[in-house]
C-alpha cells in the first residue's frame, strides 16, 4: 500500500499548493491590484518590499512548506510519467530512488537559502 | 415468404466494407481488404461479415458466439470505435464505408481476432471472485451470505461487465503502458472490494493499488463511453482511488465479510411455478 500513501500525499500537497499558490499570486502578481483596495504597499519585487518580507517567520515557513509541497507533488507526477514507459522493474526503482534523492537535495538546498535570507535580512 | 418478410428482406443499400486483413503465418502485411455487401432491414455488422464469408471469402476470420451481446466475443473496432459487431446495426453506422479492424492495444492472432491473452491474465491477478475466511461454510453452505439491496446496488453496474474489452482497447494508457492493470481488470477488482460478503481485500489491494493499478488512470473515460453493458469503468476506477484516499484519513471502507444468515425455513411454493427439472449431474452430498 506503499502507493496509496503516495498518492494521499500527492492529492494533500496539491490542495496546499492551491492554497499556497493562491497567496503567491495574490503577494506577488497583484500586488497593484491590491494596493488600491487598501491589502499591502504596491510594487512586490521592491527591493525594500522584498527584504520586508524576508524578516517575517510567516513569509520563510510559507516558502519552504512551498516549496516542499511543489517539489513531493512534481517529483510523484515526473515519476508516474516514467512509469507508464514500460521500463524493467529495476529501473524503475532506480528512477524513483534517484527522483527521492534529487527532491530531498533540492529541499534542503531551498530551505536552507530561506532560512539564511531569514536570518540575514534583518541585519 | 409473406409480405413483412418480404419487406424486411428488401435491401436498403449496399455498403463497402473495408476489413483488416492479416495472418502472421503468411509474409503479408496487415493490409485492407473491400467487399460490397447488401444490407437489409436490422442487419448488424456481424450479420455483414457472415454474409462476407458466406459469399464472398470464406477466408476472412472473426471471433463471435451469442450474436445478442451478451458474450462480448465480437468486440472489433468499427469506424474508428471499438465496439460489438453484433450489437451495431449497419444504418446507425450512418455511412456507406464501414472499416472493421481488430481491436487496438492487443496483438493479432488472424484477421479481426484478437489475442485476449493478456487481458484474462490481468484479470485473473485482481482474483474477480468471493474470497472468504469461513472456506468450510462456502464448501458446505449452511446458509446465505447476507447482502441488503443497498449493499447490492453499491456495485452491482460493475457485476453487468462481460469481459469484451472493449474497454482496454480504448483506454489511452493501455496504449501506452504494457504494464497497466486496465480498466476490465481494475473494475472487477473494484466490484468484489466493494461487496460486502467478500474477505479478500488484502490480496487484492496489492494489484489494484500497486504502481501500475488505478493511480495510473488517467479519467480519460473512453472506457465508459464504449461500454457496451452500459458499465462505468472510469467511475469504479476513481471510487478506488477516493476509497483509498480516505483510508489515509482513517475512513475508508470497512470490511469484514457479512454474516452467514439461515435459509428460510416457513415458505410455501407458489403454486403456478413448476417444479424444477430433476438433476442431471450428481452433487456433491450426493
Amino acid at each position: 500500500m506503499r502507493e496509496s500513501r503516495l498518492w494521499f500525499w500527492h492529492i494533500l500537497s496539491a490542495v496546499v499548493i492551491l492554497v499556497l499558490l493562491g497567496v503567491h499570486m495574490g503577494t506577488m502578481h497583484l500586488g497593484e491590484l491590491l494596493h488600491r483596495i487598501g491589502i499591502g504597499t504596491g510594487d512586490p519585487v521592491d527591493s525594500s518590499q522584498v527584504f520586508e518580507r524576508s524578516r517575517q517567520a510567516v513569509y520563510m515557513v510559507t516558502y519552504i512548506l512551498l516549496l516542499g509541497t511543489g517539489l513531493f507533488h512534481g517529483m510523484y507526477g515526473l515519476r508516474s510519467m516514467f512509469f507508464e514507459l514500460s521500463l524493467s522493474k529495476s529501473l524503475e526503482k532506480t528512477i524513483g530512488g534517484v527522483l527521492a534523492v534529487a527532491g530531498v537535495g533540492l529541499f534542503l538546498y531551498g530551505s536552507y537559502v530561506a532560512v539564511v535570507v531569514f536570518q540575514t535580512s534583518g541585519v | 415468404m409473406n409480405k413483412s418478410e418480404t419487406r424486411d428482406k428488401a435491401i436498403l443499400k449496399t455498403v463497402k466494407f473495408e476489413v483488416l486483413r492479416y495472418n502472421p503465418a503468411g509474409n503479408e502485411s496487415p493490409h485492407l481488404e473491400n467487399y460490397s455487401v447488401p444490407v437489409t432491414k436490422g442487419m448488424t455488422v456481424l450479420d455483414g461479415l457472415n454474409w462476407i464469408k458466406e459469399h464472398l471469402d470464406s477466408t476472412l476470420s472473426w471471433r463471435s458466439s451469442c450474436r445478442m451481446g451478451i458474450c462480448g466475443s465480437c468486440g472489433m473496432f468499427i469506424n474508428g470505435l471499438p465496439r460489438l459487431a453484433c450489437n451495431n446495426q449497419i444504418v446507425h453506422l450512418h455511412s456507406d464505408r464501414v472499416v472493421i479492424k481488430p481491436l487496438p492495444n492487443y496483438d493479432i492472432i488472424r484477421d479481426l481476432v484478437p489475442d485476449l491473452e493478456g487481458l484474462f491474465e490481468k484479470h485473473r491477478s485482481v482474483k474477480p471472485h468471493l474470497i472468504r475466511k469461513d472456506t468450510a461454510e462456502q464448501d458446505s453452505p449452511t446458509g446465505e451470505f447476507f447482502q441488503s439491496e443497498q449493499e447490492l446496488l453499491n456495485y452491482i453496474q460493475f457485476a453487468y461487465c462481460i469481459k469484451c474489452g472493449l474497454c482496454m482497447a480504448a483506454c489511452p494508457t493501455v496504449a501506452t503502458s504494457e504494464e497497466y492493470i486496465g480498466p476490465q481488470p481494475l473494475t472487477a477488482g473494484w466490484r468484489y472490494l466493494s461487496d460486502t460478503r467478500d474477505e479478500g481485500a488484502e490480496q487484492r489491494q496489492d494489484v489494484l493499488y500497486s504502481s501500475h493499478g488505478v493511480y495510473r488512470c488517467h479519467f480519460a473515460g473512453a472506457c465508459s463511453q464504449v461500454c457496451p453493458k452500459g458499465v462505468d469503468p472510469a467511475l469504479a476506477i476513481q471510487m478506488a482511488k477516493r476509497d483509498a484516499f480516505m483510508k489515509g484519513f482513517g475512513r475508508g471502507k470497512k470490511r469484514s465479510g457479512s454474516s452467514v444468515i439461515p435459509p428460510i425455513q416457513d415458505w410455501t411454493p407458489r403454486g403456478d411455478i413448476p417444479d424444477a427439472p430433476a438433476k442431471t449431474v450428481p452433487q456433491k452430498s450426493e
